[in-house]
């Protein structure tokens, strides 16, 4: 399979406009005649849903939560990165590119990165005018503050709830559509399987999550906007119900998954207290504006942080990278962390966990400043360590946070499968090997307001209607395929829980295929998961049955193919013999313990393609061609 | 996983207000705050009977020669009354209706004991209405009363009355219930109109904790000023 | 510690349902309540007993889906916390605790503690929006928005619309939710422009879902995990009130 991603010619800044301009158009009396299906309600799911429906195309959108508008990118606290330069500090649209493309360690699409920071001025723009109320400064004008991994300030923000504005705001006008009659809102409802007839994309099969009935919907495009993988960790930031189910299936019907061994760490959540927890709680990443990151000079240190003299704490991140100091990328940051607490510099109950420290900005900056700018995220640690951090310094420790890797896509979103179209956190396009703090929230947004809407309307007028139906052979066949899954999973009845599954493989992966990751622990990773799976079909038990509201059925379903997918996130780390960006083989370091690129040999995505549950994936490889940047080392010094 | 459908505001129709439940709730306001300031004056004016039955009589004969006046007046009162009692009850079936499953544990954090006997003090008040008209308006429970109302020696007729223990204890169980309706109410009025903030929620409260301690006192006054011997005939 | 919990268990939505006593055994100060729950239905799945269904997703707090009426109090008896991040410290040993669900006319319960709060995306599709469509919307800089104004309107678009004030609420009222939303764009130039028809639609689609009415309990605002306060429903009213007295078009 030759990869085309479908890139613009032209100049870089060009691209978009020229591509924009060469797009076949719909008639808008034709519009109606198209329908999507958009799965997920996030920022990428709504906004595009929204946007679709604006236009005039038929839309019906799928979420599994009980309201569009608990989808995960809810809970993004920091804000939203945009080139507006309002700060006069020297912002551009090319800078944000720049940016993001280092950020991803020269393994993203240069055309793709560059759009994205280009349709950023539009979003903040978009938002503003749906009622989204971002700070503001006395003058009324509009607030930024600086993230990780940039020098200018261009992240906007909506106190620490910036995912939750911007979420909210897709949602309005998402209801404003369900409303109107435009878009068929499904509440509950969870995507099992693709529909795919002679190589297009045709619908989906969906189980109503209340009453347990499996159907199909039939759809002239489908749009996946379901999100990343990351509780493949079973431990993670992500929200409990986060799954890789949707991009999963698409997958075994013949999309290619790109790049799945790019996983963000993120360094500042709350750490773990023991077995039982069910998730970890990410304190916002801007919490590196004002806070200090340290740990004792000292192993085994069991003092309490106060009683630590200055001279005996060592400020790792301002000691190892002078300019960027705390706020040092997140993979930079996160592996600072998790060096420290291997020599046994860890700090709290489980000694692994690093200090981050507010009583230099509290006595800089006094009290009342650092509780306007944190005081909702600092309750948060409060309620959950039952400690305050405006006496006590926080413990944070890094945790899988988010994706990069995704369905791979060409310029228009497009999947392998046509028809077949990928948003947000569900596709790979635009990070590359990292993601830039504040980035994700933008290019939810990106694909969703402004790319889709075009790259969907050239589809339909290059491809025309789907003229399948419902009725038609594959959806029946893909429907009782699912039936038959729901009812072998009811049927084991063994002896183990769905959680104890999901425990132990998202253990194997992050000891294995986490932050840091070797050869050896790889191999071992897969000869340890396929195991587990088959316990899994042999003894895991699923209460109830598939005709009522079962959690426990809904779990086993995602976990089941958790099963399969870790499989492929090691071999795709496995592969790539180099460090980049948030994948780090240990193999591959320099002296200085920094990720070592191999420029030579690695600047492709990896795409990889479905071969058989167990099977090793076929590798398929999109070389990435920089024509306007030069790959150069990343360095934060 | 139903989809469902709406009456945007694109192209909604707005349903009258008095039939949504906050136009209900601004009649029940309005009419509310009427009485509030029935219930003051009424007070002020009865009052007049620490002043000695010439001041007291001479108020009550100021009233009677409003003539057609007092008419709109008692009509208008009336009529508000029964407003305020019809959508009171039609509410609180609404509200019952709200929730028909009820909590095994319930329990209270925020809301005050008067805020939730409102239906039922309002109720006490309407009783003690029908009987407050009875026996003083239209003389049907007490027929002696028929020469002293003739004459409007509203001065006796109040120790006459009061002098009774059973009469004096209804009213004073009957103003208890008023002080606890008006102490929500204060309070409630000023929110359903809007005229709140964030500052004026709590003394608003207050003010209606006063105001209800106020009225409390000044009626309760009358029939204890009575029984104690600090009003008299002579 | 060891606790007692009697928790509400109805099949569906048909079922009559019932309390149902559960012992929670060993449970850390340090977990979570919902991590709590999760221990107990990994010990009913092994015994056989099918676990008690409840909603949550983020556990940080802000998707607003978990739901819980534990003891009485929505989200339980921490201030200003939703129910996924109690933690146990706040419980001791021997304690006994009350699970049931939202209850409302509006949020019929679909399994034990789940319920069905379509009602409020039906309220929101109703008017919780401003009429714009996506591109060809002015620079975000070109109307200036007083701090006082956008902090406000924050205040109140910090709702997570998790329902806990519909399920405190005395009469089951939904004002404070659906004036946070009002309140929101109230306070913005970009939502004045449809204020009026935005509150009359909201209101009359609550009054549809039966939601009761609200008689200024304020449980409401004690039970919001967000602090939303009622400062927002007295400027709905004002709202509406406007509305009422707006001239109408046709």
């Amino acid at each position: 399979m030759k990869l085309d991603a479908k890139v613009p010619s032209g100049p870089l800044a060009d691209k978009w406009t020229k591509h924009k301009f060469e797009s076949k158009l719909v008639n808008p009396a034709n519009k109606r005649k198209y329908s999507a299906i958009v799965v997920g309600s996030g920022l990428a799911g709504a906004s595009a849903a929204a946007s679709l429906a604006e236009l005039g195309y038929e839309v019906s959108c799928f979420c599994f939560q009980d309201s569009p508008r608990r989808a995960h990118s809810i809970s993004a606290q920091g804000g939203i990165n945009a080139a507006k330069n309002y700060q006069n500090d020297g912002d551009s649209v090319y800078r944000l590119f720049y940016d993001t493309i280092k950020g991803g360690d020269f393994r993203s699409r240069e055309a793709n990165t560059y759009r994205l920071a280009e349709v950023s001025v539009n979003i903040i723009d978009q938002c503003v005018a749906q009622g989204v109320p971002f700070a503001r400064d006395y003058g009324g004008l509009l607030d930024n503050r600086s993230f990780g991994g940039a020098q200018v300030s261009r992240t906007f923000y909506a106190r620490g709830q910036t995912g939750q504005q911007l979420l909210l705001g897709a949602y309005s006008a998402l209801s404003r559509q369900i409303g109107l009659g435009k878009v068929k809102m499904y509440n509950r409802a969870e995507m099992l399987d693709l529909v795919v007839v002679d190589g297009r994309t045709r619908g989906i099969v969906v189980r109503d999550l209340v009453s347990g009935k499996i159907s199909s919907f039939a759809a002239d495009a489908v749009l996946l906007a379901t999100g990343g993988y990351g509780n493949v960790f079973y431990l993670s930031t992500n929200a409990k119900a986060c799954n890789v189910t949707a991009i999963y299936r698409a997958y075994k019907r013949g999309a290619l998954f790109a790049n799945p061994c790019y996983m963000q760490i993120h360094p500042t959540c709350i750490p773990v207290t023991g077995d039982y927890q069910s998730k970890l709680t990410l304190m916002s990443e801007s919490l590196r504006n004002d806070g200090r990151i340290w740990a004792p000079k000292k192993q085994g240190e069991d003092r309490a942080p106060g009683d630590i003299p200055e001279n005996e704490r060592d400020y790792f991140l301002e000691r190892k990278y002078p300019s960027f100091g705390n706020l040092a990328p997140r993979d930079i940051s996160s592996r600072s962390a998790q060096e420290v607490c291997n020599e046994g510099r860890g700090v709290g109950e489980t000694k692994v966990g690093v200090y981050l420290d507010f009583a230099d900005a509290i006595n800089r900056l006094g009290k009342d400043v650092i509780t306007e700018r944190y005081g909702n995220l600092f309750d948060m640690y409060e309620r959950i360590t039952g400690e305050d951090p405006y006496t006590v310094p926080m413990r944070i420790y890094p945790a899988s946070h988010y994706t990069m890797g995704g369905l791979w896509v060409d310029y228009n979103l497009e999947s392998t499968i046509p028809g077949l179209f990928v948003l947000g956190e569900a596709n790979f396009s635009d990070h590359g090997a990292n993601r830039l703090g504040a980035s994700a929230l933008m290019q939810g947004l990106a694909d969703g307001y402004f790319v889709i809407p075009y790259t969907l309307g050239d589809f339909y007028a290059r491809s025309g209607q789907s003229g399948i139906s419902t009725d038609h052979e594959a959806f029946k066949q893909t429907e009782r395929e699912a039936v038959e899954r729901q009812e072998k999973l009811l049927s084991i009845n063994g002896k183990r829980t769905v959680d104890s599954f999901h425990r132990e493989v998202g253990k194997i992966m992050w000891d294995n295929c986490g932050m840091s990751r070797n050869e050896a622990g790889l191999k071992k990773a897969l000869e340890t998961i396929p195991p587990i799976r088959e316990e899994f079909w042999e003894n895991v038990k699923v209460l109830g049955d598939n005709d009522e509201f079962n959690q426990s059925l809904e779990k086993a379903g995602r976990v089941a193919d958790f099963l399969e997918f870790a499989e492929i996130m090691c071999h795709d780390a496995l592969d790539r013999e180099e460090s980049c960006g948030a994948h780090f083989r240990e193999e591959y370091q320099t002296e200085e313990g920094e990720a070592k690129r191999n420029d030579k040999k690695y600047t492709y995505v990896a795409a990889w393609e479905y071969n058989g549950v167990g099977k090793k994936p076929n590798l398929h490889k999109e070389e990435l061609e920089f024509e306007n940047v030069e790959l150069a080392t990343r360095s934060y010094k | 996983m139903d989809t469902m459908q709406v009456s945007t505001m694109c192209h909604h129709r707005p349903v009258t207000a008095y039939k949504t439940s906050i136009g209900m709730k601004l009649l029940m306001g309005i009419t509310g705050f009427i009485f509030i300031g029935f219930v003051t004056g009424h007070m002020i004016g009865n009052l007049q009977v620490f002043l000695g039955a010439e001041k007291l009589n001479a108020y009550a004969h100021t009233l009677q020669s409003l003539g057609a006046l007092l008419w709109v007046i008692r009509l208008s009162l009336l009529t508000f009354f029964a407003v305020h009692i019809f959508f009171a009850i039609k509410l609180y079936f609404q509200n019952r209706a709200s929730r028909p499953v009820k909590y095994v544990k319930e329990v209270n954090v925020e809301s005050t004991f008067s805020s939730r006997i409102m239906i039922w003090s309002g109720l006490a008040m309407f009783s003690f209405v029908v009987y407050h008209l009875m026996h003083f308006t239209l003389i049907i429970t007490n027929p002696e009363y028929a020469v002293l109302k003739e004459n409007l020696d509203v001065y006796s007729m109040m120790i006459v009355g009061f002098s009774n223990y059973w009469i004096s204890a209804v009213y004073m169980v009957a103003m208890i219930f008023l002080a606890l309706h008006v102490n929500h109410a204060v309070f409630s009025v000023f929110q359903t109109f809007g005229l709140t903030n964030a500052k004026w929620i709590p003394l608003l409260r207050r003010i209606g904790n006063i105001y209800a301690l106020i009225i409390l006192a000044g009626y309760l006054s009358m029939p204890v000023g009575v029984l104690l011997n600090i009003i008299t005939l002579h | 510690m060891n606790l007692t919990l009697y928790v509400w268990r109805q099949k569906n939505a048909d079922d009559k349902g019932r309390m149902e006593k559960y012992p929670a055994k060993n449970i850390s100060s340090h977990m979570s309540f919902l991590e709590m729950l999760d221990v107990v239905n990994e010990d009913l799945i092994e015994q056989g007993v099918e676990p008690i269904a409840f909603d949550h997703d983020c556990r940080e707090g802000i998707c607003g889906m978990c739901s819980l009426v534990v003891n009485g109090r929505p989200h339980g008896p921490e201030k200003a916390t939703t129910i996924c991040q109690l933690h146990m410290r706040h419980f001791s040993d021997g304690d006994v605790i009350y699970i049931e669900p939202w209850r409302a006319k509006a949020f019929p319960v679909i399994k034990d503690l789940v319920v069905d709060r379509s009602a409020i995306d039906r309220i929101m599709a109703a008017g919780g929006f401003v009429s714009i469509n996506t591109g060809g919307v002015p620079d975000a800089n070109a109307i200036p928005i007083s701090k006082t104004d956008a902090d406000t309107a924050m205040d109140a678009a910090a709702c997570i619309g998790c329902g806990a004030c519909v399920a405190a609420c005395k009469n089951a009222s939904g004002m404070l939710f659906v004036a946070a939303k009002v309140s929101q764009f109230a306070h913005l130039p970009q939502g004045k422009v449809e204020a009026s028809q935005r509150v009359r639609a909201m209101i009359d689609q609550m009054d549809i879902e039966g939601f009761g009415n609200c008689t200024n309990f304020q449980e409401c605002e004690a039970a919001c995990p967000k602090e939303i306060s009622i400062k927002f429903i007295a400027k709905m009213n004002r709202e509406y009130l406007k509305s009422s007295m707006a001239p109408t078009k046709g």
